[in-house]
């Protein structure tokens, strides 16, 4: 029946399409959001983050004094622990221009917290005089600062280029790719005692301390030893990203704005397909209470109703999830705006949208329950 | 003719309407009787409770007092899907303005009745198609009812009507959308193709063209049965 009503059809495809379509885009940018929150911690991939103990999450640097790794390294069921520095510091690019970027100082000794994955030069080249490793959010970010009329895309900055941090010079040795994160700065990597030069002093310094727990032991258990250090706390690295993703969903705005539009996307669906169905149902009462006059049983009918708002309900939901799919691997293409779809958005926006269908269906089989087949000779 | 099997028996038969002031008694106690074999058709002015006694009698609408016994079973004490199982099985509808399905074509809309009743989709149309060749139809089988005629898609109701072989068919008004022409086609189609030994036809008609074809007019007034008239004898009095 809902087949023949072409502009029925496709005014409920397209409501179903719609709200999929936001909520699964939005929350899609979001979890990408929350994804770009915990980009540090998976870039540096320690399996123990020991850190101040007013530290809530990864951003967020209480600095601590240098004795902590020692301290980290005495307690019992730890393999390894090194020192990490991360801050945001400016820089100086080669044609004069500043830039903001994330200092990573890497234990010298082992490089542990080193570049996930180089993309030209070698990350041992770290120990060179002044050598620092960029990732290719800076160069983006440098040929961006370079675009003129002759060179509309702008300078590559390359293995063997200098710049600046804190007037000391920085020598580029390698490129990498590094996840790109919530704070929207390039990572460059360097050596923790030059990180200690590029920095200006303070009396604390450490940012935080990596460790990693002896094969025997569980993370959790080694953690909970270190957490008995005076003024430390400790996480395994899973507990970190999650207490970062929950600090940002506690303490900023943006599960409410993006929560607002997938509110919105599924108002918009319950509306546009609550009213379309209804009036669908409303228009072809004749033909059911005929139906039903001619023996059909309320619940067959349910079925007939169920099934036709099913079809447009899964049709939507595919052309919604569809048109999310090609913009995120657009949006991945460029590299913003972030986008990560997980397996439960599209299980919640399943879900959202087999409730719009009981619904909107339900609303109008209250209507054929109520009618009396009566009504065909009236 | 069998005339003495009773296919339809009412006694007493009271519908009421709204409740206190503004309740409307349509059915007064309607006594009615009606036999296999033949067309019986209820006339009477409008408002006189035609179209009630056709519910009630056809099991789509519950009396409010009386008994109604259609070929045995008690209506009135049939629970609601025992009742809609009946009609399925039992009654045929033709209606004024033909209930077709719009998005279905024909043979699947004269189909219906037997897939209600659990035939297989194959045996259905098989079936549909029979009929609907028999009554003029077999060219346009894939035809929707927006394509054909007035009385084409009355054909259609009549095919899907007796589709199911039921031993009661219910016609409402089957000729007031069609000229005079397709009325009288129709009522010829239907006396041909409907009355049978085993089969009560209930015409409820305002048309005084095709009073010829009934076998006996029941006329109607006020709620009740106010005289039942053999055919050729009937005049329109409303």
């Amino acid at each position: 029946m809902l087949y023949g009503d072409v502009a029925k059809f496709i005014m409920l495809i397209g409501g179903l399409t719609v709200c999929s379509l936001l909520m699964t885009q939005q929350l899609g940018v979001f979890c990408g959001l929350m994804q770009w929150t915990t980009a540090t911690i998976r870039n540096v991939d320690a399996p123990i983050w020991v850190c101040d103990a007013k530290v809530e999450q990864v951003s967020e640097i209480v600095a601590m004094r240098d004795i902590e790794v020692n301290r980290v390294r005495s307690i019992e069921g730890v393999e390894w622990a090194v020192p990490l520095y991360w801050g945001i510091i400016q820089a100086r690019l080669p044609n004069g221009a500043f830039q903001q970027i994330q200092l990573t100082g890497l234990d010298s000794a082992t490089l542990i917290g080193r570049p996930p994955r180089m993309t030209s030069g070698n990350v041992e080249d770290l120990r060179l005089p002044n050598a620092v490793v960029v990732d290719q959010l800076m160069l983006k970010k440098y040929a961006s600062k370079t675009v003129s009329p002759q060179r509309p895309e702008g300078v590559t900055l390359k293995v063997g280029d200098v710049f600046e941090i804190n007037d000391k010079e920085a020598r580029v040795v390698g490129i990498c790719y590094a996840e790109q994160s919530f704070m929207g700065q390039p990572y460059i990597y360097t050596t923790y005692e030059r990180a200690m030069e590029y920095v200006p002093q303070q009396r604390k310094m450490l940012s935080f301390v990596l460790a990693k727990p002896r094969d025997d032991i569980a993370a959790a258990e080694v953690v909970a030893r270190i957490k008995k250090i005076p003024s430390v706390t400790a996480f395994t690295k899973e507990d970190f990203q999650e207490q970062t993703m929950n600090w940002y969903i506690k303490y900023t705005g943006i599960p409410i704005s993006f929560g607002s539009v997938v509110v919105l996307g599924i108002i918009v669906g319950i509306a546009i397909s609550g009213q379309t169905f209804y009036l669908f149902v409303h228009e072809n009462l004749r033909h059911l209470a005929a139906l039903k006059a001619m023996g059909a049983s309320n619940a067959l009918l349910a079925e007939m109703v169920f099934l036709q708002a099913f079809s447009v309900g899964i049709t939507g939901y595919g052309l919604g999830t569809g048109l999310t799919s090609i913009m995120g691997r657009r949006f991945m293409a460029l590299g913003e705006p972030p986008f990560y779809l997980p397996w439960q958005v599209l299980a919640f926006a399943g879900a959202v949208i087999v409730f719009i269908c009981l619904f909107a269906s339900g609303i109008g089989l209250l209507k054929v329950f109520r009618a009396e087949p009566a009504i065909v000779f009236r | 003719m069998s005339m003495q099997t009773v296919a339809v028996r009412t006694s007493g038969v009271v519908k009421t309407f709204g409740e206190g002031e503004s309740a409307v008694q349509a059915l007064r106690g309607v006594d009615f009787d009606a036999h296999c074999g033949e067309m019986l058709m209820v006339v009477g002015p409008s408002g006189c409770g035609k179209t009630t006694f056709l519910s009630v009698v056809c099991g789509t609408m519950r009396a409010d007092e009386g008994s109604v016994e259609v070929f045995g079973t008690d209506l009135i004490h049939l629970s609601a899907g025992k009742l809609t199982a009946f009609r399925g099985k039992n009654v045929g509808f033709i209606f004024q303005q033909f209930n077709l399905i719009p998005t279905w074509n024909i043979v699947e809309n004269a189909s219906v009745p037997l897939l209600l009743n659990g035939a297989s989709k194959r045996d259905a149309e098989a079936e549909a198609t029979r009929l609907l060749t028999e009554v003029g139809l077999g060219k346009r089988l894939r035809a929707f009812p927006r394509e054909l005629s007035g009385g084409q898609q009355q054909r259609v109701a009549i095919a899907r009507a007796l589709v199911h072989q039921p031993r009661l068919l219910i016609c409402d008004e089957p000729t007031a959308s069609l000229d005079a022409a397709s009325g009288r086609k129709v009522m010829e189609l239907l006396k041909a193709s409907a009355c049978r030994p085993d089969r009560c036809v209930i015409v409820v008609t305002h048309d005084s063209r095709i009073f010829p074809f009934a076998d006996r007019i029941v006329e109607m007034g006020d709620g009740v049965v106010k005289g039942v008239h053999n055919a050729g004898e009937y005049h329109v009095s409303f």
